[in-house]
């Protein structure tokens, strides 16, 4: 049974169908990559998937079970987590602490023990702080351990973001365009994170426009075209078809 | 590395045991008094506004409950007051989930305005409702005691008061640096980003509205015994707004902000009194620059200048 199976999924905004009628499915432990041209739906399948928005019509199932319309909150206890494409990072915070924010639900969140100091919290967020500044370290982030996110460069950022992600210690990872405003020395190092973090066994989606990190890195790719699914395959398959390369070069032909 | 915020803590317990010996009568006392009452209430408030990005403009509505609580229990229906006081606490953060419950399930920040409303109400009330609570005119409010013992005195009061803030500081700081904090924060920052991890972000939102509505009404119980008498200007929006004028000059999610910008207003309205008539005019003056100069508030700004974490 695949992970993730999303069956004739749509959303209409108003007169605007965002995303129609799609249908994929996700095994586990492959990278998975959405692409397509501007508008063409991506980061809106991205947000029905992970619960921001509910679909119109159709259904996805996680492990077998349904999740259509579920909150993003239901969907991080079942392990999927996201990055966005316009950054999420709550600037009135330091860096760890963002990454910290990401094991939320695997701690002790009671209101009158956190007031009161117990020492099982304290010696609990101790242990958290390392492990953020592990996973700080896995993406590249050593030197800013200590640092405000506000006073964080937007490369660095994207980075933060993906772990936050990584201490939610997920199944499934959505990552939206993580190379994005990047340079070409930056691209390479995430596309090695990409990597490394799929090779530790986590499930990665990912919308991308750099289409040699994409081919590089994926087992499958899904292309979307004006909210509809144009192709799906392995990256060979997919840079053959005659319809991608007319929707990527604007052919009429 | 991280400097400790408890540092902080450690002077603030400083200062408040070596005050009563340093201040030359009871005039200072009793402003001392009535500035630790306030930053109380100030420091839960700023866990609402400043950390999670909340704004309550009725809050003296909640401090009014706990006052009048303290005054009619135990009037009218011989309730011991340390019950009273309890039953006030209770009401208020019933009154807050009640209110908030349904605001919090909306997108956007429709608190402040349903808050205001609520305010409002329950002044109407006091004032109206004068077979018990005396209309426009208050009513007196009896003696806190336990056991035989009754608080009274300036120098008793001062001691309760002091503890009462020192053990607000503390928790707050704790609070703040822990998973229920964090997520707080993160709501904030921002709330689509702290629903992806898994942050319930309505009922966080709801829980901090709630303490800090019990926090108030207990603080309106303690004013309401120590000054012994209450009026229902203890409740009045021009109240609520002095409250959230402490938050923001003090500096929104700030500790130590909170215990600054509630002594700074306290003591205000006294170094005003020169001025005859024209104290309002200057005191807004004072609030309409420091917000142009000091939009993050005094702590917060002069922590970044000096380059330490507040």
């Amino acid at each position: 049974m695949p992970l993730l199976e999303v069956s004739a999924l749509s959303i209409h905004f108003g007169g605007v169908k965002a995303v129609q009628d799609v249908s994929f499915n996700i095994d586990a432990g492959v990278v998975y990559a959405v692409i397509g041209p501007n508008g063409a739906g991506k980061t809106t399948l991205f947000n029905l998937i992970t619960g921001v928005y509910r679909p119109t019509h159709g259904d996805i199932r996680l492990d077998g079970e349904t999740i259509a319309g579920r909150s993003p909150e239901a969907l991080a206890r079942r392990g999927v987590a996201r990055t966005f494409q316009n950054l999420q990072v709550c600037m009135n915070m330091s860096a760890l602490e963002n990454v910290m924010v990401g094991a939320h639900l695997r701690l002790d969140r009671n209101l009158l023990k956190a007031a009161l100091r117990f020492p099982a919290l304290t010696r609990r967020d101790a242990e958290l702080r390392e492990e953020a500044a592990e996973l700080m370290r896995f993406v590249g982030l050593i030197d800013y351990l200590s640092a405000r996110a506000d006073a964080m460069p937007y490369g660095a950022l994207k980075r933060l973001e993906i772990a936050r992600a990584l201490a939610m210690r997920p199944r499934l990872l959505f990552l939206d365009e993580p190379a994005a405003g990047l340079n070409p020395s930056e691209t390479l190092e995430v596309d090695a994170l990409v990597r490394r973090i799929a090779d530790s066994g986590v499930t990665v989606v990912l919308v991308e426009h750099d289409m040699k990190m994409v081919m590089n890195l994926s087992d499958r790719i899904l292309v979307l075209d004006y909210g509809r699914k144009l192709a799906e395959g392995s990256a060979a398959e997919v840079r053959r078809n005659p319809d991608v390369i007319a929707a990527y070069l604007g052919a009429h032909a | 590395m991280r400097t400790s915020p408890y540092i902080g803590l450690h002077i603030v317990i400083a200062i408040l045991a070596l005050l009563p010996f340093v201040l030359p009568n009871s005039f200072y006392l009793d402003l001392a008094i009535r500035m630790a009452i306030n930053a109380v209430i100030v420091l839960g408030l700023n866990l609402l506004i400043g950390f999670a990005g909340q704004i309550s403009l009725g809050h003296a509505g909640f401090l009014g409950i706990g006052a009048y609580a303290s005054a009619v229990l135990p009037t009218h229906f011989n309730l011991h007051p340390l019950l009273a006081m309890g039953v006030g606490a209770a009401l208020a953060g019933l009154l807050a989930a009640l209110v908030a419950r349904p605001i919090f399930r909306l997108k956007g920040n429709y608190l402040a305005m349903a808050t205001l409303g609520l305010g409002i109400i329950l002044n109407i009330a006091l004032r109206n409702e004068a077979a018990w609570t005396g209309g426009p005119d208050g009513m007196p409010v009896p003696a806190l005691g336990l056991a035989g013992f009754e608080l009274s005195g300036d120098r008793q009061w001062y001691w309760v008061v002091a503890a009462l803030l020192a053990v607000s500081v503390w928790a707050s700081l704790n609070l703040i640096d822990s998973p229920f904090g964090r997520a707080l924060r993160a709501l904030h920052g921002s709330e689509v980003a702290a629903r992806v991890v898994g942050v319930d972000v309505a009922r966080y939102k709801l829980a901090i509205f709630v303490m800090s509505a019990v926090f108030a009404s207990l603080m309106g119980s303690v004013t309401a015994h120590y000054i012994g008498f209450v009026t229902p200007g203890v409740a009045d929006f021009f109240h609520s707004i002095e409250l959230v004028t402490m938050v923001v000059i003090g500096g929104m999610a700030s500790v130590y902000g909170s215990l600054i910008g509630a002594v700074l207003l306290t003591a205000l309205p006294q170094a005003l009194a020169t001025f005859e008539g024209w104290e309002t005019v200057v005191f807004g003056a004072i609030l309409m620059l420091s917000m142009i100069f000091l939009p993050r508030g005094l702590v917060p700004t002069l922590a970044a200048r000096f380059g330490r974490g507040a």
